[in-house]
């Protein structure tokens, strides 16, 4: 009995002592290790706490079979600006409260330093600006240098596989921006019949030539071992693969579709309180600053201070012109009905 | 005086004996039984439920719903301003409790493009005081937005207001109820398709496991122990082997410039690379080649068990080796060609990773569609529904196997 009652008691004190840990899920690769270094690490230094990170490829199905059955196994997730309108909407996050986010390094308050997109949304704090463009490999790429989403299109001038993920989402806007929609007008055209028709025929001209893939790691590895001569990716990915293995790959910046990652707390954890502790650290100035190192862009002012001069031109802040803002309004009311149609249409 | 009779005493106390037996053995099968009832049968019975019974609508606005019903939804007219006002007081509570999302959703699914317009106008309506929706609820909903005055999205909300429903299903066969409610085709057409196509591929891998077993089950079952051995560790191995590895190890063999294509080109005989990755072709190679020990090790114990004088009888009485073999030696294997077809035609049909890796576009099956609608789309229901519809296909499929060949010519070993 006396021996039953210490293991009660030790496991209880272990109960106690894992209640300081935390389960952070994000998308890994080269940004996963960028978070690591630059926000896990110097969070579990400066408070002790343990924080378990997480891969995963997004969506919500996940969140939602945890929030629906209360078993919560995330705390902190990053998501993607295209699920979190919905995520929230539907209750599956918990909503933050934006006033206390630490102000900036320099002083301004974290309502004016924040870019207004990051705090838009009452679930999430946004932390980086990403975008999808394509890319091409120098050593593979033939009949000269694509520099627009039409050449991506132009499988004559420009022979070789396009690789693309499997989803209708950044696939359309595209068909329909190479089909000469301007892009202030694509949401618009991609809401009726017609102009839906209009990007799947589109994207039948090349659909021979087409390589999907699922998830944003392959897209690297398609371009590195010839499956593809263009791929689209995100653009940290392509960024990475450059940079630290030298790869002899190209960015594209026409028609890009940038959109912001946010952090947002599963609803119903039991440890909302370090999640939000985690998210106002995650989001301060400094941390904020080390995800340049992958090509992500800050969402806070303050950050740019400590950012490398020489990756600036490299983030997707630095072509906010050239593209096109992912609509998480269109994909929340398409997305869908569009995702059937979409797969109908691979059947074909 | 018959004294080997058992007296009324004796016969009760057997009876007591037997009845004692039987409850051990059922207390025996209990923990099983409880087992299979909690992991087999209940998750089944909760799919089945989910795809005919779907209460959230109805749960969020029913005292809308109970005005949409009394409203002529085939006629050209709006529902009353009463009915629009209670949903304007009860879009304003869901929006309150953050639930506004979760009726979005739902219309949206049978009305696409009314997510945004519902969440919109439910953020709007969050201000606005319970008396003064009481008043003009209704004018004030129309005014958020021209597309509150279609019909059709009236429609869709009584629609999805009914807790039990075929639209599921109906939804698998490619079908849906049109304004009227008649049954009609949907404009995207799918699902048919896509168990045709399953059906196919399944039956396409069973033949060709079936072909390549068969022979190297004979040639096991006869050869040397001592060889028959080790070439039974070269089966079970991959079967052993986790299916992921086999299912990428594929991958590295079918791309582009992989194992086969750079081989074929050095050898000279082809000067562009074969597409074989990501096709159906991939799909129905890498499956035949994982599924193939399940063909080979039913087909293998019955083989041995087979007594050689039989066949060799008949050559000695005269027959040829071809017919000797049609006709004595095959029927005896039919009870592990059963077995092993069976397995492998059910484990394929419902497939899912192998499919989802090496198959690309061409060579998915539905299990990966059901897969996309648990995973990205959240629609669990359609998910429920094209489960079923799959469960009962195998279960028709096993009927008529069973009327045709029978369950018990199965022999696993």
């Amino acid at each position: 009995m006396k021996r039953l009652l210490s293991v009660i008691a030790l496991a209880s004190a272990c109960s106690i002592a894992n209640a300081e840990q935390l389960t952070a899920v994000s998308f890994g690769g080269a940004y996963g290790a960028a978070q690591q270094k630059h926000m896990l690490d110097p969070f579990m230094k400066e408070t002790g706490h343990k924080i378990l990170f997480e891969n995963y490829s997004g969506g919500i199905a996940e969140i939602k079979a945890q929030v629906e059955s209360g078993n919560i196994l995330w705390d902190v997730i990053d998501v993607e600006v295209i699920d979190l309108e919905r995520a929230c909407s539907e209750g599956l996050l918990e909503v933050i409260d934006h006033d206390s986010l630490p102000p900036g390094d320099d002083g301004v308050p974290a309502a004016k330093d924040f870019s207004e997109a990051a705090l838009a949304n009452e679930c999430g704090v946004g932390n980086i600006v990403w975008t999808v463009l394509f890319a091409y490999n120098n050593d593979t790429i033939k009949g000269g240098q694509p520099s627009s989403i039409a050449d991506f299109f132009d499988t004559k001038t420009y022979p070789g596989k396009r690789a693309l993920r499997k989803r209708p989402q950044v696939n359309m806007e595209w068909a329909l921006i190479a089909d000469g929609v301007p892009k202030e007008q694509v949401y618009e055209v991609l809401e009726t019949d017609e102009g839906q028709a209009r990007a799947f025929a589109k994207l039948a001209t090349i659909a021979d030539d087409i390589v999907w893939f699922d998830s944003w790691s392959q897209a690297p590895q398609l371009l590195n071992d010839g499956g593809a001569v263009m791929v689209q990716s995100a653009n940290g990915r392509i960024f990475d693969a450059i940079q630290s293995e030298g790869k002899p790959f190209e960015m594209v910046w026409d028609a890009h579709l940038y959109d912001l990652d946010v952090w947002a707390i599963v609803k119903g954890t039991k440890k909302k309180d370090l999640a939000m502790e985690f998210i106002r650290f995650a989001t301060s100035s400094k941390p904020l600053s080390g995800m340049p190192e992958v090509a992500y862009g800050p969402t806070r002012n303050s950050s740019y201070a400590y950012v490398d001069k020489a990756v600036i031109p490299k983030l997707p802040s630095s072509h906010l012109d050239e593209g096109l803002k992912a609509s998480g309004e269109f994909w929340a009311d398409y997305g869908e009905s569009l995702g059937e149609k979409f797969n109908e249409w691979l059947l074909k | 005086m018959d004294n080997n009779s058992l007296s009324v005493e004796e016969i009760l106390q057997s009876k007591r004996l037997l009845k004692r037996k039987k409850r051990m053995l059922l207390a025996f099968t209990m923990p099983l039984l409880i087992f299979v009832f909690i992991t087999f049968i209940s998750p089944i019975a909760t799919m089945l439920y989910r795809s005919v019974y779907h209460p959230t609508v109805s749960q969020l606005i029913p005292l809308s719903l109970a005005e949409l019903n009394t409203w002529d939804e085939a006629g050209d007219q709006l529902p009353n301003s009463q009915a629009l006002k209670q949903f304007a007081i009860e879009l304003q509570g869901l929006s309150k409790e953050r639930l506004s999302g979760k009726l979005a959703e739902e219309i949206n699914r049978l009305k696409p493009g009314s997510s945004s317009l519902i969440k919109s106008s439910a953020r709007k309506l969050k201000k606005k005081s319970l008396e003064e929706l009481q008043q003009n609820g209704d004018t004030l909903l129309l005014g958020y937005s021209k597309k509150w005055q279609d019909i059709n999205l009236w429609r869709a909300m009584k629609r999805a207001g009914q807790a039990f429903t075929d639209s599921y299903y109906l939804t698998t066969f490619d079908l849906k109820r049109n304004a009227a409610g008649e049954i009609e085709q949907r404009d995207t057409q799918i699902y048919l398709k896509l168990y045709w196509k399953s059906l196919k591929i399944a039956l396409i891998i069973t033949f060709l496991t079936a072909l390549l077993a068969y022979p190297l089950a004979y040639y096991l079952a006869n050869a040397p122990s001592k060889i028959a051995n080790r070439l039974m560790v070269l089966v079970l191995l991959p079967f052993w082997t986790s299916l992921l590895v086999r299912t990428t190890s594929w991958i590295a063999i079918l791309q582009t410039n992989g194992v086969v294509n750079s081989t074929l080109q050095a050898l000279g005989l082809i000067d562009e690379p074969f597409e074989m990755l990501y096709t159906q072709f991939a799909t129905v190679i890498a499956m035949t080649h994982i599924l193939l020990p399940f063909m080979i090790l039913p087909l293998y114990s019955v083989m041995k068990n087979i007594d050689p004088s039989y066949f060799r009888a008949a050559l000695s009485l005269g027959a040829r080796p071809v017919p000797a073999f049609v006709k004595i030696y095959l029927p005896m294997t039919i009870p592990g060609v059963s077995a092993g077809a069976l397995l492998v035609f059910i484990i394929s049909i419902g497939y899912y990773i192998t499919p989802a890796i090496v198959g690309g576009t061409e060579g998915q099956m539905i299990s990966n569609i059901i897969a996309f609608h648990m995973q990205s789309s959240n629609n669990w229901e359609l998910a429920a529904a094209l489960g079923s519809l799959l469960l009962a296909l195998i279960i028709a499929l096993y009927w008529l196997y069973d009327r045709f060949v029978g369950v018990n010519n199965i022999k696993l070993g």
